[in-house]
């Protein structure tokens, strides 16, 4: 099956958070009141019982005036996911669709996938000692059915589909808000960490909205080679070692082509 | 609305917002309140290269989506709009083809009027009330008012209305708004922009510009600069009003106002003006008055023959028939009036808006309390007094999904206050005797059922789930009480209960204990009185007793198919657009009133000539005249009628020749868009003009007067004054809850969306009062205080106001003490002064002062 993904147009987000309640019914996630920290954002962060959320960034220009700018966070289900390769359990797997799926069953609790997502994203839940976070949806894309979020989310923001087809949508897009009112708009999760399955049109460039500009899955190697190899050697399968020699490579040619890559119309303008 | 263009309704529909080329977005946060209208303002950016201005005090999620921002000062839109009308005639921005033939603007004004230092004239200060005679078109001896359509007469609406204006110049309007001048001009530049034949703009309003002492002259003000600019009528115009709830527009259809009757009738009154039908119909079938006819009789052949200054309405007495026969059936009929006596009078000398009511029960003139779906203890204006006001019930009902803060007034939760507070009742359950009930309500999904959207469209729902454990659906509820009722009366032979024993409560259904939902529609809808089969159309009601009809307006909506079968058009579900042009007109996708007209007034959508479209603009024309049509099938010898994608909103049969080609505002008396509103239209003058809100940071401005004079001051020693309490205060809602809470604040998800009660204010004003992003503070006003938590945000600033800076805050309105998410309501804070004509409270104007907790 082609890869499936959720196209996220900032510039149509509301920030209604429809797509955060859905995801709490569809996975009967408990709602947790968090202390009020001055912000409309509910949480820090994703968390065990938060799968997504939407942040809020106020800032102001002298020249364009206040800005509030939104977006949904969650799971990016990376083409390429270091979770998969950090687990040492095989916990993570990827959907048919592309979506990277936990299972709690294998989870040991040990946390390995936390550290090595360049996006925070797996998060432990200390009353179960698992992980828990997103599955994009990929018991309701089986039956044919979109992601909660996505069948939500009443403007328009949120696009469940065919990735290719999603990102020509989404270069269409950057185009657009580029001459209309947005000369740094830029697409995000095409090439980044060598594709996302959770692609991004946004206003601005991705510092501004607390996205790491050029994600990198070093922290992995560090945490891999000193940590996860001296101590629990023993524990690792073969075939995951095998798939970890593959992340290195990817990762290097994928380096390569984030170098020249940038001179794509619609991808420039994040650095 | 009414007064301009005849009907009180949004003019267009959410989807038709993507037909617009500039939406103006002021005193609404659809973004947040009506969420799925962005989608298609997306699409009109997107397709149509539209811009979005959003003008609000705080910049919100609407602004962070919009085009253009422009701040302003709460309760000054007036001031921004009266601005806007002068830029339009100064720089001849209007549509002049559309301003001369579809409006008022030719038409000559009594040479008695006039308008000095703030009051037009016929004012009486001891009354504060106008005498609104000279508000009136010089006539001519037939009654017919004169016009001169060269608009160069000195008299005639467009000059008078232009001296009104000159006064709003660029200068004086920003420093009564606040609103920095290069953005207030970006502002006038992007929509006066749709004054072009080929444009069209739309208005998007709701709640925070309705909620003022001067919030109907505030749409007045909407009214006129859409009518200059010729957008009424038109698909992406329009004014639309975005109601606060989902069936806002079904309540107000249903006369849940204490002014009319069901389909906007003005309700009968305790006056020899309204002493039997006969005096009762001359007095709301317009231009009637002087009718020299005396009995029904007598009145019919005046309609049949037709008589000036009349409009549509020319036909209340069918509906007014109609419906005293759905309430009372048989025993309504010619010889006792068709029952006119039932009808409950009101006294002409009382009030019986939300203020009033509550106002009453604070002198303990009112025993009793029915509330169903409301929170007055959360949402009502001044809620410290209004919660004081129903200790002195005898009893009161409650009917809601949960026992809400309302339920509850009674506990000591109720009575915690934040401060001790001299002016703010302190009290015990033991101090209150009120008896409470609590009738359990079904919600929206576990009932049936329509409801009328904010564009009109009358929308069956089928039930989604069973009611959880007692509770019932509202109707049923209601129908249970009303068999009681009449099961107490039942036998008795007294003449007061005759409206009680004779009216019709026949909704039994064949299947259970349940009222049958059809047989409730059809009284609406109206019937043959003789055969029981739907009547197809308004214009098909009589005042003979031939025909029954709840509400008029909703006539139409159910009708009977050739196969015999009934359909219930509220029920239809064909997503096709139907429009050629691809206008999404949705047609026959449920139904709307009147008769399925999708944008109203739309005879405004093609030149007076009814042929040709506005130049440039063939794909928005809705409805056109074809002279080789039929109007009607059965009789081929009228050839021509009015056809078009969309239900003309005109009599199809108007031909040419007739004076009435080319008015298009069927519901009004001229036919003309108003302008100029004239006699009693409006209470508080016949042109918007600003007033400062009751409670104001500043001396008036632009007149000498500084609060709307027209508008009823009930409690002069709760208002509060600039030196006590230096900061505008206003209320609003967020897309996370939904009115008072009740609803949303129970329900865990939704509760930890937005889990507190906020006050937002400006870093400048957080810095003076030493207050912390995320502390605890205390709002204070004359009527009470509130403690709550700082949100300090850039999107609120400072307002230079006539050279002195004034500072707003706001805050959320939707909190109470039960629930999983609670604060202390907002409305504790708000004031008891209403508009003038509609008695909308004040929610979004007053002065407080606030400080760290
Ligand atoms: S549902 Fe859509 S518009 Fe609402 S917050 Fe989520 S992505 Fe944004």
């Amino acid at each position: 099956m082609a890869n499936k993904a959720n196209l996220y147009d900032v510039s149509r987000c509301t920030a209604c958070r429809g797509c955060q309640v859905a995801c709490k019914d569809w996975n009967q996630l408990p709602a947790v009141i968090e202390p009020f920290t001055g912000s409309y954002q509910t949480h820090e962060d994703t968390n065990g019982d938060t799968f997504t959320i939407i942040k809020f960034f106020e800032s102001e220009d002298p020249v364009t005036g206040v800005h509030w700018n939104f977006i949904k966070r969650s799971c990016m289900h990376c083409l390429d996911a270091e979770c998969v390769k950090a687990c040492p359990q095989g916990a993570y797997m990827k959907s048919p669709s592309g979506a990277t799926i936990h299972d709690p069953e294998k989870c040991i609790g040990c946390q390995y996938c936390t550290y090595a997502c360049p996006f925070e994203i797996p998060k432990y839940r200390k009353r179960e000692d698992k992980i828990s976070k997103c599955t994009l949806c990929a018991d309701r894309v089986e039956e044919g059915l979109t992601p909660a979020c996505a069948r939500t989310c009443p403007s328009g923001a949120l696009t469940f589909g065919d990735r290719n087809e999603l990102l020509q949508q989404a270069e269409a897009r950057v185009k657009y808000l580029r001459k209309n009112g947005f000369p740094r708009a830029t697409i995000y999760g095409k090439l980044e960490l060598g594709g996302l399955n959770n692609i991004f049109v946004l206003t601005d460039t991705p510092d501004k909205f607390d996205l790491p500009v050029n994600p990198q899955p070093s922290a992995t190697i560090g945490f891999w080679q000193n940590w996860v190899q001296p101590y629990f050697g023993w524990l690792i399968p073969l075939a995951l070692a095998g798939s970890a020699m593959s992340f290195v490579t990817t990762r290097l040619l994928a380096n390569k082509q984030g170098e020249h890559g940038h001179d794509h119309p619609v991808e420039g303008g994040h650095e | 609305m009414s007064p301009s263009f005849g009907r009180g309704v949004m003019t267009n529909h959410i989807v038709d917002m993507k037909n617009t080329d500039c939406a103006l977005i002021m005193g609404s946060n659809v973004a947040e309140n009506h969420p799925i209208s962005m989608k298609w303002l997306f699409k009109a950016k997107e397709n149509r290269g539209a811009k979005l201005i959003h003008v609000d005090p705080r910049f919100t999620r609407t602004s962070a989506r919009a085009d253009l921002y422009a701040p302003l000062r709460s309760g000054t839109d007036i001031a921004f709009l009266g601005g806007m009308v002068k830029y339009i005639l100064d720089n001849e921005l209007y549509h002049k083809d559309y301003v001369v033939n579809y409006t008022n603007a030719a038409f000559l004004i009594d040479d008695k009027y006039g308008f000095k230092d703030g009051l037009f004239t016929g004012y009486d200060p001891a009354t504060r009330k106008y005498d609104t005679a000279t508000w009136d078109y010089k006539k001519d001896d037939q009654g017919m008012a004169l016009t001169d359509p060269t608009l160069q007469d000195p008299r005639c609406v467009f000059q008078l209305m232009k001296k009104h204006y000159s006064r709003y110049d660029i200068d004086t309007v920003c420093s009564i708004t606040g609103t920095p001048k290069d953005k207030y001009l970006e502002v006038l530049d992007t929509f006066c922009a749709t004054g072009k034949p080929d444009k069209t703009g739309c208005i998007i309003y709701a709640m925070g510009i309705t909620q003022h002492t001067v919030g109907a002259q505030n749409i007045r003000a909407f009214s006129i600069v859409q009518l200059l600019l010729g957008n009424m009528g038109r698909p992406g115009g329009g004014i639309n009003a975005m109601r606060g709830e989902n069936n806002v527009q079904g309540a107000t259809d249903m006369a849940l106002l204490f002014h009319i009757i069901p389909g906007y009738i003005d309700s009968p009154m305790n006056t020899t003006a309204n002493k039997d039908l006969i005096s009762f119909l001359k007095a709301v079938t317009p231009g009637a008055a002087k009718l020299p006819v005396t009995n029904l009789e007598e009145l019919r052949a005046a309609v049949k023959e037709g008589f000036p200054n009349s409009g549509f309405k020319i036909n209340t007495s069918k509906w007014v028939v109609s419906m005293l026969k759905a309430w009372w059936g048989e025993a309504a009929k010619p010889e006792n009036n068709f029952a006119y006596d039932y009808l409950p009078k009101r006294d002409e000398k009382k009030n019986y808006s939300h203020i009033a009511i509550f106002e009453a029960m604070h002198k303990g003139e009112i025993d009793g309390l029915f509330v169903s779906g409301s929170n007055p203890v959360v949402g009502g204006p001044n809620a410290n007094k209004e919660q004081e006001a129903m200790c002195n019930l005898k009893w009161m009902v409650s009917c809601d999904l949960w026992l809400n803060e309302t339920a509850e007034f009674w506990t000591y939760q109720a009575w915690e206050r934040p401060v001790k507070n001299e002016k703010v009742a302190e009290k015990t359950p033991a101090d209150i005797q009120t008896e409470v009930f609590f009738l359990p309500a079904a919600a929206v999904y576990e009932k049936e059922g329509t409801a009328a959207q904010t564009g009109r469209w009358v929308q069956y729902r089928w039930k989604g789930a069973d009611p959880v454990g007692e509770s019932k659906p509202d109707l049923d509820i209601i129908y249970d009480l009303g068999k009681a009722i009449k099961k107490a009366y039942a036998g008795s032979k007294r003449i007061e209960d005759e409206p009680i024993v004779n009216l019709t409560w026949d909704y039994e259904s064949k299947h259970g204990p349940e009222p049958d939902i059809m047989k409730v529609a059809l009284e609406l809808c109206g019937y043959d009185t003789k055969t029981k089969a739907p009547v197809e159309g308004f214009a098909k009601l009589t005042d003979d007793g031939a025909t029954a009809c709840g509400c008029w307006v909703y006539c139409g909506a159910m009708t009977t198919l050739p196969d015999g079968t009934v359909q219930y058009k509220p029920q239809k579900r064909d997503n096709k657009d139907n429009s050629k042009t691809g206008l999404g007109l949705f047609s026959n996708w449920a139904w709307c009133w009147p008769m399925n007209r999708r944008i109203v007034y739309n005879r405004c959508s093609v030149q007076p000539d009814g042929v040709t479209p506005w130049p440039g603009d063939a794909e928005r024309q809705l409805v056109r005249w074809d002279p080789l049509a039929l109007s009607d099938p059965t009789k081929p010898e009228l050839l021509g009628s009015w056809v078009g994608d969309d239900v003309p909103d005109f009599l199809k049969p108007t031909s040419p020749d007739k004076p009435a080609f080319t008015s298009p505002f069927i519901m009004r008396a001229d036919g003309k868009g108003g302008l100029f509103a004239t006699k009693t239209l409006m209470k508080d003058g016949p042109f918007p003009e600003h007033y400062e809100p009751w409670e104001s940071p500043t001396a008036p401005i632009i007149n000498k007067i500084a609060l709307n004079p027209a508008a009823k001051v009930w409690a002069p020693d709760e208002q509060g004054t600039s030196d006590k309490y230096p900061i505008i205060g206003t209320t609003y809602r967020v897309v996370e809850h939904w009115q008072t809470g009740a609803l949303t604040r129970n329900l865990p998800w939704l509760a930890e969306l937005m889990p507190n009660m906020i006050v937002e204010i400006s870093e400048e004003l957080a810095k003076e009062k030493k207050i912390k992003n995320g502390g605890e503070v205390i709002v204070s006003t004359m009527r009470g205080d509130i403690k709550a938590l700082a949100c300090v945000t850039k999107r609120f600033k400072p307002f230079n106001v006539n050279g002195k800076t004034v500072h707003e805050i706001g805050m959320l309105w939707q909190y109470g003490f039960k629930g999983y998410a609670t604060g202390d309501p907002a409305n504790r804070l708000t004031p008891h002064i209403g508009d003038a004509n509609a008695m909308c409270p004040e929610y979004k104007a007053w002065l407080c002062d606030i400080r760290r907790a």
